[in-house]
């Protein structure tokens, strides 16, 4: 971590909780520009609510989220604008059924962002060439495998140019033979130098593509470091248990 | 006794028709001004404002839990004084719109089941892209609800059918105005049953034409 790094993301003290369970229990975490961080741990550990946090998805219960220096609030006219540079990918796509593959990309740009038309769909058939999904452009999402449902949610999120990807266990409901090609997405991306944060089961691709690994159990982030730490010589005794039931 | 069901029919048909006419028209302005009004009560009702939505909510029960003919009177005899801004419209404008406020009562509701069942997913995908809270509803939510609920309005045109017979009451052409009309010629049972055939007509017509669109829509999903 050296100085010129940009902060995008800092997490103070970040509480949520569920009626009475405590889901997060005090998270401090900072992500700088161009970082591929991964969040693994157990099932109900606040791993996703964490991630959801970092947009206000779910609005935490204390602690503060600073978005490029900015805190984010939910009562603020100020989020949504924050929100076009925070894009993300949920675990079940949440492709919009009622627009075309290439619609489902322009809206929000035409619609918030005030891009022409003609320019928003030249670049979202860009997006699409990328990701192989050129020749679907004019179908509804029905029509698409998991698989490409969810690298059109990455393109369609691409296409707001965020300056950090928010991705939910984006492979968790995919059929074993479409992960390779979501995943083969998400890493061209933080290649590319976009930083990523990704909720993920996926211990291999993690290890590979990670500059910095969190295993959050428990509401707390209970252990973090490079992938060559946190994977080949954990410290904590939960996250060597954990690790041990995964690997 | 008089002429038969059928002489009776057969002499009038044109009074019959444009009753017809009266009912199927009065019916569509209920719903579709009930519609637009209605969309307006289910955001308001599901504002998360609790001032804002229990006066959505004391609006819909009022309407709801009362009769349509007690509305219709209160707006015939009452409207026009209570609200100078709205003294311009005519007496039968007045029950038109006590009609068009019911159906939206109704309507809300479809509307807000209509909105709740669409994925939570779908929202938090356009908010995570930035799209503000007002195009999020209007782009995304509302055109995936309302194929959902288009059955429940063709429904509720088809109740909102037989709701305006009591128009009728207050000097409206619908069908059942022509019972009025024919009762001036000393004909007073037999139109009642071709009123009632008439409507039983078009109500089970109606209805097979919404169970055929559930079947397609189901099919396109």
């Amino acid at each position: 971590m050296t100085d010129e790094m940009k902060l995008i993301i800092e997490v103070v003290d970040l509480q949520k909780n569920f009626g009475d369970l405590k889901v997060l229990k005090g998270i401090n975490e900072k992500i700088y520009k161009g970082e591929v961080v991964s969040i693994i741990g157990p099932s109900g550990g606040g791993k996703s609510t964490f991630l959801r946090c970092l947009n206000m998805l779910e609005i935490p219960d204390g602690g503060h989220v600073y978005f490029e220096g900015e805190e984010l609030d939910a009562n603020s006219t100020d989020l949504d604008q924050h929100r076009q540079k925070i894009g993300m990918v949920f675990q079940l796509f949440n492709v919009f059924p009622h627009l075309t593959v290439l619609d489902n990309i322009t809206i929000t740009p035409i619609l918030e962002k005030k891009i022409p038309k003609e320019q928003a769909e030249k670049e979202a058939m860009e997006l699409l060439e990328t990701v192989g999904l050129s020749d679907k452009a004019k179908e509804y999402p029905r029509k698409l495998s998991g698989g490409q449902k969810q690298r059109l949610a990455i393109v369609r999120a691409m296409a707001m140019h965020p300056d950090v990807m928010l991705f939910d266990e984006p492979t968790s409901a995919l059929d074993p033979e479409m992960v390779k090609g979501v995943l083969e997405v998400i890493q061209n991306l933080a290649e590319s130098g976009m930083t990523c944060v990704i909720v993920t089961h996926e211990m291999g691709f993690a290890r590979k593509i990670s500059d910095r690994v969190l295993f959050i159990d428990d509401g707390i982030i209970a252990e973090s470091g490079t992938p060559e730490e946190l994977f080949d010589h954990p410290k904590n005794p939960r996250t060597q248990e954990f690790l041990s039931q995964v690997l | 006794m008089g002429p038969g069901i059928i002489e009776v029919f057969l002499q009038y048909w044109p009074l019959f028709l444009n009753g017809l006419i009266g009912t199927l028209k009065y019916a569509f302005i209920a719903v579709l001004f009930g519609s637009m009004l209605g969309i307006v009560v289910a955001i308001i009702n599901m504002s998360k404002n609790k001032i804002v939505s229990t006066i959505g909510s004391i609006y819909v029960n009022v309407l709801r839990g009362t009769p349509l003919l007690v509305q219709m009177y209160i707006a015939y005899f009452f409207i026009p004084m209570a609200v100078p801004a709205l003294s311009f419209l005519s007496k039968e404008q007045c029950v038109i719109l006590s009609l068009i406020l019911n159906s939206s009562a109704y309507v809300s509701e479809i509307f807000r089941s209509g909105i709740n069942a669409v994925d939570k997913g779908q929202t938090e995908a356009a908010r995570s892209l930035g799209m503000s809270a007002s195009h999020t509803m209007q782009k995304i939510i509302l055109p995936q609800a309302v194929k959902n609920i288009l059955p429940a309005l063709a429904n509720e045109y088809i109740a909102m059918i037989k709701e305006t017979s009591l128009a009728g009451t207050f000097m409206l052409y619908e069908l059942m105005y022509t019972r009025t009309l024919l009762a001036n010629k000393f004909l007073v049972w037999q139109p009642l049953f071709i009123i009632a055939g008439i409507y039983l007509v078009v109500t089970m017509v109606l209805s097979a034409l919404v169970r055929a669109m559930e079947k397609r829509l189901s099919v396109s999903d």
